[in-house]
C-alpha cells in the first residue's frame, strides 16, 4: 500500500458551523499534495486534524495506517507541523529554537542536521539572533528547519507562503522540491494559485468541501472548454464588453489580458473572428486573441464558477 | 495628488526609506512594490501622516505631509488586510464608528450609511455581526468604509490576501471602477499579476525605489514578458 493518509467520511465542526466535510481524500507516499483555497475554505482546520490537534466529530483519519485519535502519539513522532501562525520561542535564538525542538523528539541539532543543512547555512550567520528578530522569510525558514529536525516522514505545512514577497517564495519552493526528492512527503497549503503547479497533486478546498482533486496536470489537460486570451486598446472597458457579449460563458483578468470562454462549441476560428468583428464594432483598436492554455487559476475559478452559479 | 520629496525615515542607524522621490497623479492607480522588509509600510505609514519623516517632504491631496498632517488623514481612506473592520461590531456600528473617525454626523452620516448598505445588498443583515460574513463580503463593506468620506485618495494594503480567485478579481473590479471616479489609489500586493492592473508601478529595494514605470514600459526596458520576471529581476 502506497497510500499514505486515508481520510474517510470526515467532518469536523465548530458548534454548528462544518468546517470540513471530505468524505474521502488519500495522499500517497512522496506526494507533493497542495492544498489550495481562500481564508475561511476550511484548510487550517484540515491541517489541524491531519496534525492530530482536533479530533474528527464523524469519520476518521489514518496516516501510515495509524489512527489520527487512539495513535496520535506515534504520528506525531513521524510528523512535522509547521502551523500558519509562526509559533516558535520570539524570546530563544534560532539555535535555542532548534535545540528546544529537538529535544523535544529526544534527538539533537547534530544527529540530523544534514536534513536541514541547506536550510540552516542560510540562518547561521544570525543562529544567536533572537526569532523575535527576524524578518518574515528568515522566520519561515526557522520554522521549517524546526518541523524537519525530529527527520519526520512527513511533513504538513499550513500557508508557508502567505505574506512573503515572491522572490522568498520561489526560495521556499524550490526547498520543498528537493524534500520531495528525499522522500518525504510534504502536503501544503498556499492561497498563491501560481505555486500550486509546482504540487504533484492538488484540492481545491471551497466552503468546507474539496470540490475538485486529482494531479496536477490533469486539472490543466481536462479543462473543459477552449480558453482564449484577449488583449484590445482599452483594457478597462475590454472586460466589461466582453461579459456583454450574448455568448460569454466567463471573462476574467489575467495580468495584461482576459481570459475568456465561449458558451458554444464552435470552433477557435469561428469565435476569434466574430470576437475580433464585436469589439472592433464597439471602438476598440488592437484586438488581440489567441488561444490560451488554462492555468491553475483558470481551472480553479471554472470549479467556482459553477459552484457559484449553484449557490 | 501625491508628490514626494527626498522623504527619508531613519530608525537609530538604520535607513529604512533611503530618499525616494515620486508623483502619482489623479485617478492613477499606483502599485507599489517590493520585497519584504524593503521599506514599504515605513513609507506608507509616513504618506498616511502616521509617522514622522526623518527628512524631506510630501504634499498629499494638496497638504503638506508635515505642518498639515490632520488635513492629509481627512482626505486620505486606509483599507488593509489586517486592519479593516471590528468583527464584535455588527455592519451598522462598523459604518458608524468608520463615519464618526471621518467627522461625519447626523443626517449626512445617514445617507452614506444608506447608499452603502444599498449599494452591497445588505440591508436586511445590517444588524448582524461583522464576523458572521463571508470574507469577500467583508472586503466590499471595509473599501466602501475607507471611501465613506469621499477620499481623494486611497492606500490599498494587501487588500486582496487571503482570498479566492474569482473574488480577487471582482475587487480589482470595484478598484478600477473608483480610479475612474478620480480617486487616486495607491496600492500594494504580494500577487504579480495584479501589477499588471495598475498603470504604474515602482519597485522598492533596500529603501530605495529602483525602477518606476508603466507595466508594459518595465517590461519592454528589461526585456521581459511578465510581471513576476520583473519582480525576480530586479529585487534578486
Amino acid at each position: 500500500m502506497s497510500e499514505l493518509i486515508k481520510v474517510e467520511n470526515l467532518l469536523y465542526t465548530y458548534n454548528s458551523k462544518v468546517a470540513v466535510d471530505v468524505p474521502s481524500l488519500e495522499v500517497e507516499q512522496g506526494d507533493l499534495f497542495g492544498i489550495i483555497g481562500a481564508d475561511g475554505a476550511g484548510k487550517t482546520t484540515l491541517f489541524r486534524l491531519l496534525a492530530t490537534l482536533y479530533k474528527p466529530k464523524k469519520g476518521k483519519i489514518t496516516v501510515f495506517g495509524e489512527d489520527t485519535i487512539a495513535d496520535f502519539y506515534k504520528i506525531r513522532n513521524f510528523t512535522g507541523y509547521m502551523p500558519g501562525k509562526f509559533s516558535l520561542y520570539e524570546d530563544l535564538t534560532i539555535k535555542e529554537n532548534i535545540n528546544f525542538f529537538a529535544s523535544v523528539f529526544e534527538t539533537t541539532l547534530e544527529e540530523n542536521y544534514s536534513l536541514i543543512e541547506e536550510i540552516y547555512v542560510m540562518l547561521k550567520p544570525f543562529e544567536n539572533r533572537k526569532a523575535g528578530k527576524l524578518s518574515g522569510g528568515m522566520k519561515q525558514k526557522l520554522a521549517l528547519c524546526s518541523a524537519l529536525i525530529h527527520k519526520p516522514r512527513l511533513l504538513l505545512l499550513d500557508e508557508p507562503t502567505t505574506g512573503v514577497d515572491p522572490a522568498s517564495r520561489q526560495e521556499f519552493w524550490d526547498m520543498l522540491l528537493k524534500l520531495q526528492q528525499r522522500g518525504i512527503t510534504i502536503i501544503v497549503s498556499t492561497p498563491y494559485l501560481d505555486e500550486a503547479r509546482m504540487c504533484n497533486k492538488l484540492a481545491l478546498m471551497h466552503k468546507s468541501k474539496i470540490i475538485a482533486n486529482g494531479n496536477t496536470n490533469d486539472f490543466i489537460s481536462n479543462f473543459p472548454k477552449l480558453l482564449f486570451h484577449i488583449q484590445a486598446s482599452d483594457m478597462r472597458k475590454l472586460i466589461h464588453q466582453l461579459r456583454e457579449f450574448p455568448h460569454c460563458h466567463s471573462a476574467f483578468s489575467f495580468g495584461d489580458s482576459i481570459h475568456y470562454q465561449d458558451n458554444r462549441d464552435k470552433s477557435q476560428r469561428e469565435i476569434s473572428q466574430e470576437l475580433k468583428t464585436y469589439l472592433k464594432t464597439l471602438g476598440q483598436s488592437d484586438v488581440w486573441v489567441s488561444v490560451q492554455n488554462p492555468t491553475i487559476e483558470d481551472a480553479f475559478i471554472e470549479y467556482l464558477h459553477g459552484e457559484q452559479n449553484n449557490d | 495628488m501625491i508628490e514626494v520629496k527626498n522623504l527619508v525615515k531613519k530608525f537609530g542607524k538604520f535607513t529604512a526609506v533611503d530618499n525616494i522621490s515620486f508623483e502619482v497623479p489623479e485617478g492613477e492607480i499606483f502599485g507599489f512594490l517590493g520585497a519584504n522588509g524593503a521599506g514599504k509600510t515605513t513609507a506608507i505609514k509616513m504618506l498616511c501622516g502616521l509617522s514622522k519623516p526623518t527628512s524631506g517632504s510630501a504634499t498629499i491631496a494638496g497638504y503638506d505631509l508635515v505642518s498639515e498632517t490632520e488635513q492629509v488623514k481627512l482626505n486620505i481612506g486606509y483599507m488593509s488586510q489586517k486592519f479593516s473592520l471590528y468583527d464584535d461590531l455588527t455592519i451598522s456600528e462598523n459604518i458608524d464608528f468608520y463615519g464618526g473617525l471621518y467627522r461625519l454626523r447626523g443626517q449626512k452620516l445617514k445617507q452614506k450609511k444608506d447608499s452603502i448598505l444599498q449599494e452591497l445588498k445588505l440591508q436586511q443583515q445590517k444588524h448582524d455581526l461583522v464576523k458572521s460574513l463571508p470574507l469577500g463580503w467583508k472586503q466590499k463593506l471595509a473599501f466602501s468604509v475607507a471611501t465613506i468620506h469621499e477620499p481623494k485618495i486611497l492606500f490599498l494594503d494587501e487588500p486582496t490576501s487571503g482570498v479566492d480567485p474569482i473574488t480577487r478579481r471582482k475587487f480589482w473590479e470595484i478598484i478600477t471602477a473608483t480610479a475612474s471616479k478620480g480617486i487616486t489609489i495607491f496600492i500594494t500586493t504580494h500577487y504579480l499579476d495584479e501589477a499588471e492592473y495598475c498603470d504604474r508601478i515602482s519597485i522598492m529595494v533596500n529603501g530605495k525605489i529602483i525602477a518606476l514605470d508603466s507595466p508594459a514600459n518595465l517590461k519592454a526596458k528589461l526585456k521581459v514578458k511578465t510581471t513576476a520576471e520583473i519582480f525576480a529581476k530586479l529585487t534578486r
